[in-house]
């Protein structure tokens, strides 16, 4: 792996008697990190420290290897760049607030037109550029406040939940847009959010943030996939959890039993310890009772009935109920109608055993 | 009426018939205050930034005195600033009272808690993230500080309006402290009581105008610069 960027070293972050924050973090040259936790986890104060703008309580940040301190934190700051949730534009024009970040760092007149301009324009927004910032909307004014960071080059772009505020088309293309900038220009980025969906078009390492605790850093698939406890299962998503015992191994395959069925799941796993069985939703399909569709042999069924239904436009998220506890699918609008499945109805809920997870 | 009607044509004559003593009266006072006004904004605009963005122990009753100081009456720092002024007093000794210097002391206390509390009223209206927004982007601590200036300068105006507002129209203060001397402290206020008083009903009028005219004519000015630019509401129905 490359060298550091940006390292926290035992920091912590104290408000009061309460810990925000305590955690070690690494961010590498080049790469795009999304931390993910959910309202309340420190994801803020994370990027706050990250960007020098408040003071851990204890630890320190290094910047290329050299200790941030209240004399260079300026210096650091000037190669770094954030983006706020709520962009906080000042009374003037959209060039002119797009423009700060160099003014503030003394270009002159020309150097600024020459580096803004094509910033300008691949944000699209060069035809607002005389507007006054406070007449934008809200997915202007962020493409404004994502060129006034990224005209600045810095090393380290930080993102505090820069969709958050805005309606959903607007946030898909400027998500969009963001991904393809950060890889031509590798810029090296954080980026902080409680939304999944964008944690999976841009990170390329995922960090899971729960009470201020980092408890996963790691590539995007293994997060999301092999969560390291319950929290992290619950904040990447894995909503099906299933309490089981270990069996015996055979292997490095354990089999797993569970009220009302049983489960051969990958990993060693000592005879009689309590297992939690995580599956993603998307991993679950349902079936008709007996209908017998075509699925792999090794899979596992169990008979649930419906709880509820939660429809929407592409794909219907459905909560069962079976004796191991509560399951949740995601499944697809056509194949749901394909069934006619109705709450209270009793239906097969199947997955592959690869789609396992135990902790 | 006729008093009025008398008074008006009193008033023009006075301005534009060159009478020196008025136009030496009206200078005095916009000297007094415009330099009042001009060391209370030095010192009550950091004041009111400190106090809108810092957080010490006993802030809480250092606002409280501001917002007191706001409504002072002008007799009541009239008599405390004479009675330390006064030949006998404990700053006697610097022989300022009639004089214009304690004329302008005595208007710096007034306006100087209106200053710092209209602009710290105006700093605590910006978003309190929008210093830390400046300083992600790279701002020094003093650029992000002219910066909230700059964006308050809306707001900070009304500070100098209300300022330059209260001292140039107090009486009791300039009375009591400059004691009304002919050619050396009288002013346009001072003036227009010692023209009242002697029954020269025609003279009074005449310098309440020119305080009228003076005041009008400073913030029509201000309140352009003020409403320039401003982004237009919407109408309420």
């Amino acid at each position: 792996m490359a060298e550091a960027l940006l390292a926290l070293c035992d920091v912590r972050v104290q408000h009061g008697s309460s810990t925000v924050l305590r955690l070690h973090f690494a961010v590498h040259v080049g790469e795009v990190v999304v931390v993910i936790g959910p309202n309340g986890a420190g994801k803020s104060t994370l990027l706050r420290v990250m960007g020098l703008l408040q003071r851990p309580s204890s630890g320190s940040v290094y910047f290329h290897g050299e200790q941030a301190t209240a004399k260079n934190s300026l210096a650091m700051r000037r190669h770094m760049a954030s983006v706020f949730q709520e962009p906080l534009l000042l009374d003037g024009t959209v060039y002119d607030n797009a423009a700060l970040g160099l003014k503030l760092r003394g270009f002159r007149r020309d150097e600024i037109e020459r580096e803004l301009r094509p910033w300008l324009k691949r944000l699209g927004i060069d035809h607002l550029a005389e507007r006054r910032a406070r007449t934008l909307s809200g997915g202007e004014a962020q493409r404004t406040s994502l060129v006034r960071g990224l005209v600045l080059d810095p090393s380290l772009l930080l993102l505090d939940e820069p969709f958050a505020a805005l309606d959903a088309p607007t946030r898909e293309t400027l998500l969009l847009d963001l991904r393809e900038i950060l890889a031509e220009t590798g810029i090296t980025a954080v980026m902080v959010t409680h939304d999944l969906k964008e944690a999976a078009a841009l990170g390329q390492r995922i960090g899971v943030l729960h009470r201020g605790e980092l408890l996963q850093l790691g590539p995007q698939l293994e997060v999301f996939r092999r969560p390291v406890n319950e929290a992290a299962a619950s904040i990447v998503g894995m909503e099906t959890r299933i309490a089981a015992v270990a069996e015996r191994t055979e292997g490095q395959i354990t089999t797993m039993r569970f009220n009302g069925g049983s489960a051969n799941v990958t990993g060693d796993f000592p005879a009689g310890a309590q297992v939690t069985l995580c599956i993603r939703p998307e991993d679950i399909r349902i079936s008709r009772h007996g209908d017998g569709k075509s699925c792999a042999k090794s899979d596992v069924h169990i008979k649930t009935k419906i709880a509820r239904i939660a429809p929407s436009i592409a794909e219907y998220r459905i909560s069962l109920r079976a004796d191991c506890g509560c399951l949740t699918a995601l499944v697809s609008k056509p194949s749901f109608d394909g069934l006619s499945l109705r709450e209270g109805d009793e239906a097969l809920a199947s997955f592959s055993p690869d789609a396992i997870h135990g902790i | 009426m006729e008093l009025i009607g008398q008074g008006i044509v009193k008033a023009i004559e006075l301005v534009f018939g060159g009478d020196s003593e008025v136009w030496a009266i009206t200078w005095l006072s916009l000297k007094i205050s415009g330099t009042a006004t001009l060391i209370s904004l030095l010192w009550g605009i950091p004041l009111g930034i400190a106090l809108a963005l810092s957080r010490f122990p006993g802030r809480a009753i250092a606002v409280a005195l501001v917002n007191t100081g706001m409504g002072l009456p002008p007799v009541v720092v009239g008599l405390f600033i004479s009675i330390l002024f006064w030949r006998s007093g404990p700053v006697g000794f610097l022989e300022l009272i009639y004089t214009p210097s304690a004329m302008i002391i005595a208007q710096v206390v007034i306006a100087l808690p209106i200053v710092a509390g209209v602009t710290m009223a105006a700093f605590q209206s910006l978003d309190p993230n929008l210093a830390l927004q400046l300083i992600g982007i790279g701002a020094s601590k003093r650029q992000a500080l002219w910066l909230l200036c700059k964006e308050a300068r809306l707001p900070l105006l009304a500070a100098v309006m209300a300022g330059f507002g209260a001292v140039i129209s107090e009486v009791g203060a300039s009375m009591m402290v400059g004691g009304n001397i002919r050619g050396q402290t009288r002013v346009l206020t001072t003036a227009t009581v010692l023209e009242t008083g002697k029954g020269n009903f025609d003279a009074a009028i005449a310098l309440g105008l020119i305080l009228l005219a003076l005041c009008f004519a400073l913030n029509l000015f201000l309140s352009h610069v003020q409403q320039r630019g401003q982004l237009k509401w919407p109408r309420l129905s």
